[in-house]
């Protein structure tokens, strides 16, 4: 069974085995608005938990995709980078972002479960 | 100081509107349809923009009002026919642009359409330089509603009989619900349409009867957008106190009449028609799809900075990156390389022509 969890910089991991598939929220995709650009992290380079892996654009502003988690980059989701727009549609199913083999499968332990992050949704945008 | 609302919040809210604060009122940045949408639905049908938030300046005077205002304003206002308006500039001493506005003769003097977080500043400005001599009222009392779009003609011409036959950028009175009210065909947005001066009791069922002909409310997002595809100028952004109207590459909105004459900061302007200029307002086109916003750096192929860009989105109707901001005026050639520095990276980049979206007019209905 595959354990999905979520981050306070609104970015969601879905953990199977040794590799984590991670993108962001549909809470994140409705406070950005459309979505014209995504870069992601190179394939073979390794991320560090809470750093840098990426961005997207929407017509307003920029903003960064952190990781939730350490590890290589092992797959990056080339779809969400030839057509931005599929992150507003699909953003926790077919528009991921990237995947990683992680090293410390305890980095999962401070990240929130759905409810919990649900809450933090509501009340950080209220 | 408080948040100021407009006379159309409470329709803002109605229809989903995202508020944000903006030049000191609470205004909508986009609807539930998104600022892609809503940029879409503006170049193929019509949209409606809540512009209430700009200075509505009227003036009262007569000739010697004209030329008292000929010495602030670089316009040939003695020749301005009544109902008709222009664009043009408050500068200061030294040419800098203290704003952009558009100025229209009345029947009773002038109508000056400032930008809001100027208007203000600009009515002390002008008060001032006038010498306290005139009636100025900065209204507080009308809405400014803008109809925008290929269906602008039509949707209007059914709430207001007859307003379809204004010439581009002219005016003049119609009447709404035994109620007097002002339009302009006029916009920005590089669409036709126009501008509606209402009593803001009026506004909300004007606004309604737009949306029932098939208008839709569009926010501030995307009549950002909108404007930056036309190549239109967002003060503050891509002018300001330190940048002329020659270096702003609005040349064309100086009369050659006036360049010999007198007004506030034509020292500096004529020297600039005559010398040139060191930066120039360009348009710029990003080879990839990466957008370069506000501020970023402009450099040559030599890795030297020569400029930096001033507005930058994705242009939604021409589906690319669109930027414009001012180059060092070696540079400033059409399909000249240049490069953008993007988060740590060079991203190469070309001049191009302004705008980067027209309109074709084909039925030449619109008398640029």
């Amino acid at each position: 069974m595959s354990e999905v969890k979520y981050s306070k910089e609104h970015e969601w991991i879905k953990l199977d085995g040794e590799e984590a598939t991670i993108g962001i929220t549909k809470h994140a995709t409705e406070m950005l608005g459309d979505i014209v650009f995504a870069e992601l992290p190179e394939k073979g380079s390794h991320v560090d938990k809470d750093g840098t892996a990426g961005v997207v654009e929407s017509t307003k502003a920029a903003s960064d995709v952190y990781t939730p988690v350490s590890g290589e980059v092992i797959d990056t989701n080339q779809m969400i980078v030839d057509d931005p727009s599929k992150i507003n549609e699909d953003p926790e199913e077919s528009a991921w972002f990237f995947k990683l083999k992680i090293k410390d499968k305890s980095e999962m332990d401070s990240l929130m479960k759905k409810e919990e992050y649900e809450k933090f949704a509501k009340e950080t945008s209220a | 100081m408080s948040i100021k609302k407009t006379s159309l919040n409470n329709l803002h809210i109605k229809y989903g509107a995202k508020l944000v604060e903006f030049a000191g009122y609470q205004m909508p940045i986009q609807y539930k349809d998104g600022i892609i949408q809503e940029h879409k639905y503006t170049r193929s049908h019509s949209g409606i923009f809540d512009v209430s938030h700009m200075g509505q300046l009227f003036i009262s005077g007569g000739d010697d009002l004209t030329n008292d205002l000929e010495k602030i304003f670089p316009a040939d206002l003695k020749k301005l026919k009544i109902n008709q308006s222009k664009y043009s500039f408050l500068m200061n001493n030294k040419g800098g642009i203290q704003d952009d506005l558009i100025i229209a003769k009345t029947s009773d003097g002038f109508l000056i359409i400032l930008n809001a977080a100027c208007k203000y500043n600009d009515y002390e400005i002008i008060k001032s330089k006038l010498d306290n001599q005139y009636k100025l009222n900065l209204e507080e009392t009308l809405s400014l509603i803008a109809l925008q779009g290929p269906e602008a003609k039509n949707v209007l011409n059914k709430v207001i009989p007859g307003c379809n036959s204004l010439k581009f950028m002219n005016g003049n009175n119609y009447v709404y619900k035994n109620e007097k009210v002002y339009i302009t065909r006029s916009g920005y947005t590089g669409e036709d349409g126009f501008e509606i001066s209402i009593k803001h009791s009026d506004a909300e069922t004007f606004v309604e009867s737009l949306i029932k002909n098939g208008s839709k409310l569009i926010g501030l997002g995307a009549r950002d957008t909108l404007r930056m595809e036309a190549g239109l100028c967002l003060y503050g952004n891509d002018l300001d106190n330190d940048t002329s109207p020659i270096e702003a590459n609005l040349k064309w909105a100086i009369p050659k009449s006036r360049i010999e004459t007198e007004f506030v900061g034509s020292e500096v302007l004529k020297n600039q028609f005559q010398s040139g200029v060191k930066k120039l307002r360009v348009g710029i086109k990003p080879d990839s799809k990466v957008i370069a916003r506000g501020n970023t750096k402009i450099y040559n192929d030599k890795n030297q900075e020569i400029g930096k860009v001033t507005s930058g989105t994705f242009g939604p109707s021409v589906e690319h990156p669109i930027a414009m901001g001012y180059v060092d005026n070696s540079y400033s050639t059409v399909n000249t390389k240049i490069f953008l520095e993007v988060r740590g990276k060079k991203i190469p980049a070309n001049i191009c022509n302004l705008p980067f979206y027209k309109k074709n007019y084909a039925k030449g209905e619109i008398n640029v």
